[in-house]
């Protein structure tokens, strides 16, 4: 099962005593915020966590992998996530057991 | 935007919480999603995105320096996909913000 918004305002709750409803608008508003900094060009860098930076791509050909018709590719802007040397380091240590 | 600066934004938005609190808060969330990946578990946002392991195969490699052949192991990185909210919101604004740090 994945984590969701709801475990991150579950431990919020638990361990930081924030009640529900504070718990849960935390959680929602710390994600609004990156966007909202993401929304205006501003990338976010997290330190220990990693960096979500933005590309602007241009147009390029592209191709419906099904019926391999030829299709443009708009030019647009991306979000990219760049991990963290701490958290990469913390990943490369799982062995892959579950 | 920093974290510090996140930390700042999220604290002006919840007068009634004590800055410190916010702080706390933030490094929990983090915490939780660094931990959440080092186990392989997957993390889903709606609207923002999900987080989840790629696998790297065992591959010989080059040091780039010397030209040595090296041998690398396999291993797991984290990767993000963003939400369709977060890829739209984005792409939407792009004529409007240039890109900063």
């Amino acid at each position: 099962m994945a984590v969701t918004k709801a475990d991150f305002a579950e431990r919020l709750f638990d361990e930081l005593g924030l009640n529900k409803r504070e718990a849960k608008e935390m959680v929602e508003l710390f994600f609004e915020e990156i966007k909202l900094a993401l929304e205006t060009g501003e990338q976010v860098k997290i330190s220990g966590f990693g960096k979500f930076e933005l590309r602007d791509k241009s147009s390029r050909p592209g191709r419906n992998p099904k019926t391999g018709e030829e299709i443009p590719i708009s030019a647009r802007r991306v979000v990219t996530f760049r991990t963290g040397q701490k958290l990469k380091t913390r990943v490369e240590a799982y062995a892959g057991t579950e | 935007m920093t974290k510090s600066e996140l930390i700042e934004q999220l604290s002006k938005k919840q007068p009634h919480l004590a800055l410190q609190d916010v702080e706390l808060a933030v490094k929990c969330i983090l915490e939780q999603m660094s931990q959440s990946l080092a186990t392989n578990e997957r993390i889903e946002v709606r609207g923002f995105g999900s987080f989840s392991l790629h696998h790297r195969k065992p591959r010989m490699g080059r040091n780039p320096k010397t030209g040595d052949a090296v041998s690398l192991t396999e291993k797991y990185v984290p990767h993000f996909k963003p939400g369709k909210e977060l890829r739209d919101r984005v792409d939407e604004t792009r004529h409007k913000y240039k890109i900063t740090d």
